[in-house]
């Protein structure tokens, strides 16, 4: 059996005394049997087509003030059969670390694995926990010395370090990505709409409203908008609203409430989100992703990560929440036919 | 990925004492992207003759109108309902016509027959009848249908009966089918009365 040797990704020198039986067994870079096979690629072919599942997935993590969110669904299928509808696809590093699984389950679960002990390990050497930067590049690194051999991870590293929130995107394409907002899975593209929902609308229906020529618009309680919205209201003192009659400027108002308050409602992401409405809001992004994608569902799990680790804030059924954010409207009773009198 | 799986659907019939039961999912996607919610694969030909059409929905859509139009002919020629019996066999003709280019949906046929016997049937898409005693099924859910129906069903139920398990066979099913679900649409029929009702279920 031919085994490849990854010993030279590992650091030169560890501060370890001498090396010992202990320490080799963990530490030793981990080393996989190679099929004997003159044709490497076939078989790959075909053996990736045996673990395919946990394919459907959606997961998202963004950073906001408080530090950084993380969400995920909990379906694994294989093709349209869904094999479990309780994945714990938010993997738990360490307590200020977290992982997210999309992809093949087990390149995950184990690839992650095999992370905490490294990052463990650089503790123990450095007295000081690894930076989000450094675990994510240790990933990256194994990820892209097995790049072509049919791993198959897309991930997200979270956390909190010395440098205050962390977030990477991380695939076994070889790719990592430092970023502020990312999604991934068959879902993302959902997620995504939800997260992105209304950044831009927002200005340009300012500027909509400015070219109605609406006056009087400059005190706060007239617009009905919260204390604390101010580039709003400087959009529109900027734009020297001239005179116009009142009616219009009422109307202006009243579209104004009328329009803008679901949007405020529903809150879209800004940096200065608090942790209620981050979370709320990642909810939401896994709950329309799990509404659109038939290959994620089951629970939305929203986990925190802050100064002082992570933290698990819900796991609400999807089942459940879909009916609490768009409850059913109790259907009037049909009217009952009655006999007409003959005349 | 097959053509029968490309929009997804779940579909079941099951009979009952002087009565049967047609039920459906409510979901029309495309692969996994989930377009609509409210959608319909059971159609009535008449009062007692119910016809639930799993599979492609285009074609589902175009054979229900040829078998309503083929239905109106037939009603006007003899001045009465056809049979659950007849009706089977006119699906059966009509889809081996198109033997070498086939609609692409299994359909499933429920009615009430002549001094009220329930009749209920299933066919591939090219026409082949399986009649059955008990319960049919077919769309992308089937599997797991066939697992929920053999465990739950029983003959001989009164309709309320029959409502509750086809509503449980369904529900427990299509949620172990990505491709299906997002609700689910019953009816009932029984000598009497048809009752329609819309089932609340996993949005996922």
């Amino acid at each position: 059996m031919m085994k490849i040797d990854f010993s030279g990704l590992e650091p030169r020198a560890p501060l370890r005394g001498e090396s010992s039986e202990l320490f080799d067994g963990i530490s030793n870079s981990p080393s996989f049997h190679l099929p004997n096979t003159a044709n490497f690629d076939g078989f790959q072919k075909e053996a990736i087509q045996m673990v395919k599942p946990a394919k459907g997935t959606t997961t998202l993590a963004f950073i906001f003030k408080g530090g950084v969110m993380v969400a995920a669904d909990s379906r694994a299928s294989m093709g349209g059969y869904i094999s479990s509808q309780s994945v714990k696809k938010i993997i738990e590093i360490n307590p200020y670390m977290l992982g997210t699984m999309a992809g093949g389950a087990a390149d995950c679960q184990f690839w992650h694995r095999n992370l905490g002990i490294k990052c463990r390990l650089h503790e123990l050497a450095n007295k000081r926990r690894i930076s989000v930067t450094g675990a994510s590049k240790l990933l990256a690194n194994i990820l892209y010395s097995y790049r072509g051999m049919g791993l198959s991870v897309g991930t997200m590293i979270a956390g909190w370090d010395e440098k205050g929130p962390g977030l990477y995107y991380v695939d076994s394409e070889g790719g990592r990505l430092k970023g502020n907002r990312f999604s991934v899975g068959s879902g993302s593209p959902y997620a995504y709409g939800v997260l992105d929902n209304g950044h831009h609308n927002t200005r340009s229906f300012v500027y909509g409203l400015c070219i109605l020529k609406c006056k009087r618009l400059h005190s706060r309680d007239q617009m009905h908008l919260p204390v604390g919205h101010t580039r709003f209201q400087c959009l529109l003192k900027e734009r020297k609203l001239c005179s116009a009659p009142k009616e219009t400027t009422e109307l202006c108002v009243l579209s104004l409430i009328l329009i803008f308050l679901p949007m405020l409602f529903h809150s879209r992401y800004r940096y200065d989100l608090s942790v209620e409405e981050a979370a709320e809001l990642a909810r939401r992004a896994i709950y329309h992703a799990t509404f659109r994608d038939g290959a994620s569902g089951g629970v939305a799990s929203v986990y925190h990560v802050g100064p002082n680790g992570w933290k698990k804030l819900s796991g609400d059924d999807v089942g459940e929440l879909h009916y609490h954010y768009y409850p059913v409207e109790v259907a009037a009773v049909e009217q009952e036919m009655t006999e007409v009198p003959v005349a | 990925m097959s053509i029968f799986e490309y929009n997804g659907s779940a579909l079941v019939a099951m009979v009952g004492k002087n009565c049967f039961a047609i039920a459906s999912d409510r979901r029309f996607g495309v692969q996994l992207q989930t377009i609509a919610t409210d959608f319909q694969r059971i159609y009535k030909i008449h009062e007692k003759l119910f016809i639930g059409l799993s599979g492609l929905a285009t074609d589902t859509q175009t054979l229900h109108q040829r078998l309503m139009f083929r239905h109106k002919l037939y009603e006007l020629r003899e001045d009465r309902d056809m049979k659950p019996e007849t009706f089977a066999s006119l699906v059966s003709a009509m889809l081996y016509e198109k033997r070498f280019g086939p609609y692409l949906c299994q359909p499933v046929i429920a009615g009430l027959g002549d001094d009220d016997k329930p009749f209920i049937c299933t066919m591939d898409s090219i026409g082949a009848k399986e009649l059955a005693k008990d319960f049919v099924v077919s769309g992308t859910a089937s599997e797991s249908l066939y697992g929920a129906c053999e465990a739950m069903y029983k003959p001989d139920m009164g309709p309320e009966e029959l409502f509750e398990t086809i509503s449980q066979a369904l529900l427990s099913s299509v949620d172990r089918d990505c491709l299906s679900g997002w609700g689910g649409h019953v009816y009932v029929v029984t000598p009497t009365e048809v009752t329609e009702r819309i089932l609340k279920g996993r949005m996922d």
